[in-house]
């Protein structure tokens, strides 16, 4: 069997840098990119955690004493929008996505390396100027949710620089998930049937779908609003006849998907974890696939429960409580499999296995408190308040952080070929878990009584709450010193992990690790049953 | 097998033991002080007991199966391999289903309880006859029963602060006095950005809109003084956007209201 | 040939078997006129929102001359067909006849902007004026530069189907039955927008 290799595409191997130099190079491999996306992502998340940290800081007197009032609303601003766009969407969708895709559907690269490498490279410059418009005029300071008319009146620099910068990394993101349909769907390995693949490559297929229906709009919506900011046109500005409310539906018909953009390859990732380690098949195949189909269809059709106290008529809010509380059928369902799946298995207990626990602990913690925020009359009590916060750090750190951590031990071995060290790694999730937990259960207490979000100064009742809070927050920060170290240290001299350290089944750990540039020394192997756990022993 | 399927049963109902009893006994929530609140937080009960009893029946699974199926140092080998099991997911699809339709009507219930599926329309006996276009909004609980003439105020939100105008009186107050007992109506209007109008102790919240008119009706059951908070990011003071609702009885309103009373002719 | 990698390979493969154009470079280009679709849907739908809900000031004008616009719908889907034409030239080896047709596509093209723009000079109505105008400036102009993006890359690839030395002949159809794909898409557009914009 001969296998076809590109001449051109040699040469370009043969010229690009060797070693740690291709991470900063217009790499076109796949591996490459995807740890361009990993690392490049950290860097943001400890950007944006710092600024967790500031704003945890300041909460942690009922006073504005730590900076002042409008820097705060920058500050939780650029934590948002740099948390979510620079931080979770790039890592578990382009970080994850690029480095197991092409191994998952026996490809050598993804369908288009250069967009590939075009999407990421985007990424950098756009975070940095977002970042760096903070040192201009102030960078923008209307949310991430960036609401007109406020996003019209406040200081313009910042707020057009923001608009620029998420253009840019939508741009980056919608080139990412075109990638990702082409090579889910055309490039899979012959012989390798859809039903076949590991559950990573649906999620991401379905995760994909979701960002090219929905980026766009946030696109165009953005287009008009900086309109609105540079033109003087009245879109969505009342003194000149706009409407706001149609930013509002404009908005969230992107960012309500793009939730599930942020959790959906979470789902595919544990998928991969969890039967590894529990030495069992993953649950119920076919009914993962479906369901997460059906999160995608329902996540498309939900999007005004984030109005319920805007101007939306009664049908509107009532329709959206119900589309929106029956996603809870479909998550159920994957959890309930994920448990199956732990159910008489031979579970190690190893970090990757201790976090992917906390991730399904705490996402069904902030999926209940969702069910109950899709309820229009008990929204209307706690909409924009603390209660909402904890919802959503439950579930974008509880969930889908805790699994970017979980994945990294799982895969740390297939990129680097070294182990992290397990006493550090269970520290690490102690610490975090715990951190976690201190920070934001208190919130919903403190949303419950009175503590809107997005105040530099509240009630002086709510300041035990509110420290306790702070100190979880710093127990966060805690906790990435011993996930630092124990990267350095493993990276250096860890101990060697062997091809296939966890004797997983999935196609990424049938070659050597770390792979060879072209993923497989022969051809790629068909690996028919990814989660055949319990069935090779009887071979 | 019998021992096991007992255990089961003891495990859950003690999980819904533990869980009505929480929710029961534990209060998460501020004073009851309008006629929507009992009703809030009788739905807040019933959510919280259901989300306890999946949150604490989830948890206990996978403490359960990481601490009874972990490894041990003497064991090799794989688990069973156990693919699926159909009847199962369609018990786990099922309920659910009905918990949430269940949750759903309850909750469509409640809100309608509260007036959210009334028409919106605001009686201003002192507005001309000119219907407007109103955007959004809670109508009242139970229609007029406490009193007839129920009382009518106009709100405009600003950066950084709420402005009352008492249309019969004829006057603006920056404080919001209200007799308690009786409806209000309120017709709410930004001039800037947009605002919301909340009352914890009241549960409602409502987005006050520039361009696009609001209204929120409720009915004060307590004497006090309680927070008017502004809830949505509005700039740097949109921490101090704050003002306070009076709550007093008709006499004492009654009082203050003719203090602050201008005549036609004062004007 | 089990394995495939990248585009470029891909590329070679096809210049074998041309007849399977289905290709997955066509699949990520569907794929990403999908994506562009839904911010036009997007404008679209805030269109029509605006209409159902904001009433517009007095005096402001709603009416719009059809002249123009027809002749510019007429004219692109006129363009599509000689689109059409310049394709199958090419399949049969008539790279000149290609490029005449492709050409005069990209006339037709350039004078729908010149009508556009003439039509923007004569309209009653400025960008800032009222809501429907901010949107039909919006939504005409989004598409305006879509006509553009396209008359720039039919001349490309008119340019590039030369007999000597030109990169496009019937054994790399690809580019431009991947321009021709995006104009077919441009124009559905404009036939939605003129019925919406102008007819609704
Ligand atoms: C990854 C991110 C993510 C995810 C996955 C979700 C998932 C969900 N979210 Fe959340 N949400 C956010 C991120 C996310 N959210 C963010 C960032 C905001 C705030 C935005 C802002 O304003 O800044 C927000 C805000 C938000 C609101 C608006 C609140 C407000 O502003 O007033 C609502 C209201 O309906 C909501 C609901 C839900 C629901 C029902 C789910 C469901 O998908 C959850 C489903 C999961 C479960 C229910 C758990 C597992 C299921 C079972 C164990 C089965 C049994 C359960 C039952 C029968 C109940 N979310
Ligand atoms: C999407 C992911 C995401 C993540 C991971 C986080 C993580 C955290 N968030 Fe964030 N948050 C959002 C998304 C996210 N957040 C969004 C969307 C909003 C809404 C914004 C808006 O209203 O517009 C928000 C708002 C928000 C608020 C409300 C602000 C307000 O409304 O006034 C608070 C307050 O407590 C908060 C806290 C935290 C904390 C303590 C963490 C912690 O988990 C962070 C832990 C990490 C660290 C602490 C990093 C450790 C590193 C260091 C300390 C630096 C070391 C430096 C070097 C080595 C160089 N967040
Ligand atoms: Cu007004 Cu916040
Ligand atoms: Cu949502």
């Amino acid at each position: 069997m001969t296998i076809s290799i590109d001449p051109q595409k040699i040469n370009n191997e043969s010229l690009q840098p060797k070693g740690w130099l291709r991470y900063f190079s217009f790499s076109l491999d796949h591996k490459v990119i995807g740890i361009q996306y990993l690392v490049c992502g950290f860097l943001f998340y400890l950007i944006g955690g710092t600024l967790a940290s500031a704003i945890r800081i300041e909460l942690a007197s009922p006073m504005s004493d730590f900076m002042p009032r409008d820097v705060y609303n920058q500050v939780l601003t650029l934590h948002g929008t740099i948390m979510i766009f620079l931080w979770i969407v790039p890592v578990v969708n382009g970080a994850f996505g690029n480095y197991l895709i092409p191994f998952y559907v026996g490809a050598r690269d993804m369908a288009f390396p250069r967009l590939n490498a075009v999407a990421f490279w985007l990424i950098p410059p756009s975070g940095l100027m977002l970042v760096a418009s903070y040192f201009v005029e102030g960078a923008a300071q209307a949310g991430w949710t960036a609401y007109p008319p406020l996003s019209i009146t406040t200081p313009q620099s910042g707020q057009i620089i923001w608009i620029l910068s998420v253009l840019l990394l939508g741009g980056s993101s919608i080139f990412g998930g075109i990638n990702f349909i082409a090579t889910i769907i055309k490039l899979r390995r012959p012989g390798l049937k859809l039903m076949q693949l590991p559950m990573y490559c649906w999620a991401m297929l379905g995760t994909s779908l979701l960002v090219v229906l929905s980026t766009p709009v946030l696109a165009g919506t953005l287009i008009l609003l900086s309109f609105d900011i540079i033109a003087n046109t009245g879109f969505f500005n009342p003194v000149l006849g706009g409407n706001v409310v149609v930013y509002q539906h404009l908005f969230w018909f992107y960012s309500h998907p793009a939730v599930y953009i942020m959790v959906l390859p979470a789902f595919g990732l544990v998928s991969e974890i969890l039967p590894v380690h529990a030495r069992k098949p993953l649950f119920g195949y076919t009914t993962m696939v479906f369901s997460i189909m059906g999160i995608v269809v329902l996540g498309l059709v939900v999007w005004a429960h984030h109005m319920f106290t805007s101007g939306t008529p009664p049908w509107m809010r009532l329709f959206f409580t119900i589309a929106t509380a029956f996603i809870a059928v479909p998550t159920g369902i994957k959890f309930f499999n994920w448990v199956a799946t732990l159910w008489g298995g031979k579970i190690s207990i190893n970090s990757a296995m201790l976090f992917s626990c906390g991730f399904i602990i705490n996402f069904v913690f902030g999926g209940i408190t969702g069910v109950a925020l899709a309820q229009v009359p008990f929204d209307i009590h706690v909409h924009d308040t603390y209660f909402v916060v904890a919802h959503f750090h439950y579930i974008v750190y509880g969930g889908t952080v805790f699994i970017i951590f979980s994945s990294i031990y799982h895969w740390f071995p297939k990129v680097t070929g070294k182990l992290l060290n397990e006493k550090l790694g269970i520290l690490h999730f102690i610490i975090t878990f715990i951190g976690f937990n201190l920070c934001f259960a208190p919130q919903h207490w403190l949303g419950l009584n009175g503590m809107p979000r997005r105040v530099a100064e509240y009630d002086p009742q709510f300041q035990f709450v509110n420290q306790i809070s702070s100190l979880g927050a710093l127990l966060m920060a805690i906790s990435t010193i011993p996930f630092l170290i124990n990267v350095f240290l493993s990276v250096r001299n860890g101990k060697v992990a062997g091809d296939n350290p966890w004797n997983a089944l999935t196609p990424e750990w049938l070659t050597s690790s770390p792979p060879p540039v072209e993923n497989w020394e022969g051809e790629a192997p068909l690996v028919e049953e990814p989660y055949g756990y319990g069935k090779q022993l009887s071979e | 097998m019998l021992n096991k399927n007992i255990y089961l049963i003891l495990i859950i109902s003690l999980v819904f033991a533990i869980s009505f009893w929480i929710g029961f006994n534990v209060n998460l929530l501020p004073a009851e002080a309008s006629i929507n609140a009992p009703i809030y937080d009788e739905l807040f009960k019933i959510l919280f007991i259901i989300g306890l009893i999946i949150f604490i029946g989830m948890t206990i699974a996978v403490i359960y199966s990481l601490f009874k199926f972990r490894k041990r140092n003497d064991q090799i080998g794989d688990g069973i391999a156990l693919e699926g099991n159909l009847s199962l997911e369609i018990v786990w699809t099922i309920i659910p289903s009905i918990i949430v339709l269940l949750i759903g009507l309850y909750s469509y219930n409640i809100y309608d309880r509260m007036g959210g599926m009334k028409e919106l329309n605001h009686n201003h006996e002192m507005m001309s006859s000119n219907p407007e276009k109103i955007w959004a909004g809670i109508s009242q609980t139970s229609d007029n029963k406490i009193s007839k003439n129920n009382l009518s105020i106009e709100v405009s939100a600003m950066q950084f602060a709420f402005l009352f105008n008492y249309p019969k009186g004829n006057f603006i107050s920056g404080e919001l006095h209200v007799p308690v007992d009786q409806k209000v109506s309120m017709k709410m209007e930004s001039k800037d950005v947009i605002h919301a109008f909340w009352v914890p102790e009241f549960r409602i919240k409502q987005d006050i809109i520039p361009g696009q008119p609001t209204v929120l009706n409720f009915t004060p059951t307590k004497v006090g003084k309680y927070p008017i908070i502004c809830a949505e990011l509005c700039g740097p003071y949109h921490g101090g956007m704050r003002a306070s609702i009076i709550v007093e009885e008709e006499s004492d309103y009654n009082d203050w209201f003719d203090k602050n009373k201008k005549t036609e002719v004062n004007l | 040939m089990t394995t495939l990698d990248s585009s470029k390979e891909i590329k070679e493969n096809n210049s074998e078997v041309n007849e399977t154009h289905e290709d997955f470079r066509m699949f990520g280009l569907i794929t990403f006129l999908i994506a562009d679709g839904m911010t036009f849907a997007g404008f679209f739908a805030a269109y029509l929102t605006y209409k159902a809900v904001n009433p517009l000031p007095d005096g402001a004008i709603y009416e719009l001359e059809l002249p123009i616009p027809t002749l510019n719908t007429i004219l692109l889907l006129i363009s599509s067909a000689t689109f059409h034409k310049a394709g199958k030239a090419l399949l049969k080896d008539k790279n000149s006849d290609s490029q005449k047709w492709l050409f005069f596509t990209a006339f037709l093209g350039i004078i729908f902007l010149i009508c556009q723009l003439f039509e923007y000079f004569h309209l009653p109505f400025g960008l800032t004026d009222n809501l429907f105008a901010s949107t039909f400036y919006a939504l005409t102009g989004f598409h305006g530069l879509h006509v553009t993006l396209g008359t720039l890359m039919i001349l490309i690839i008119a340019w590039q189907s030369r007999i000597s030395g030109g990169r496009i002949n019937s054994q790399n159809m690809f580019p431009l039955e991947a321009v021709e794909l995006y104009w077919h898409f441009v124009d559905g557009i404009w036939v939605i927008l003129f019925i919406i914009l102008y007819l609704l």
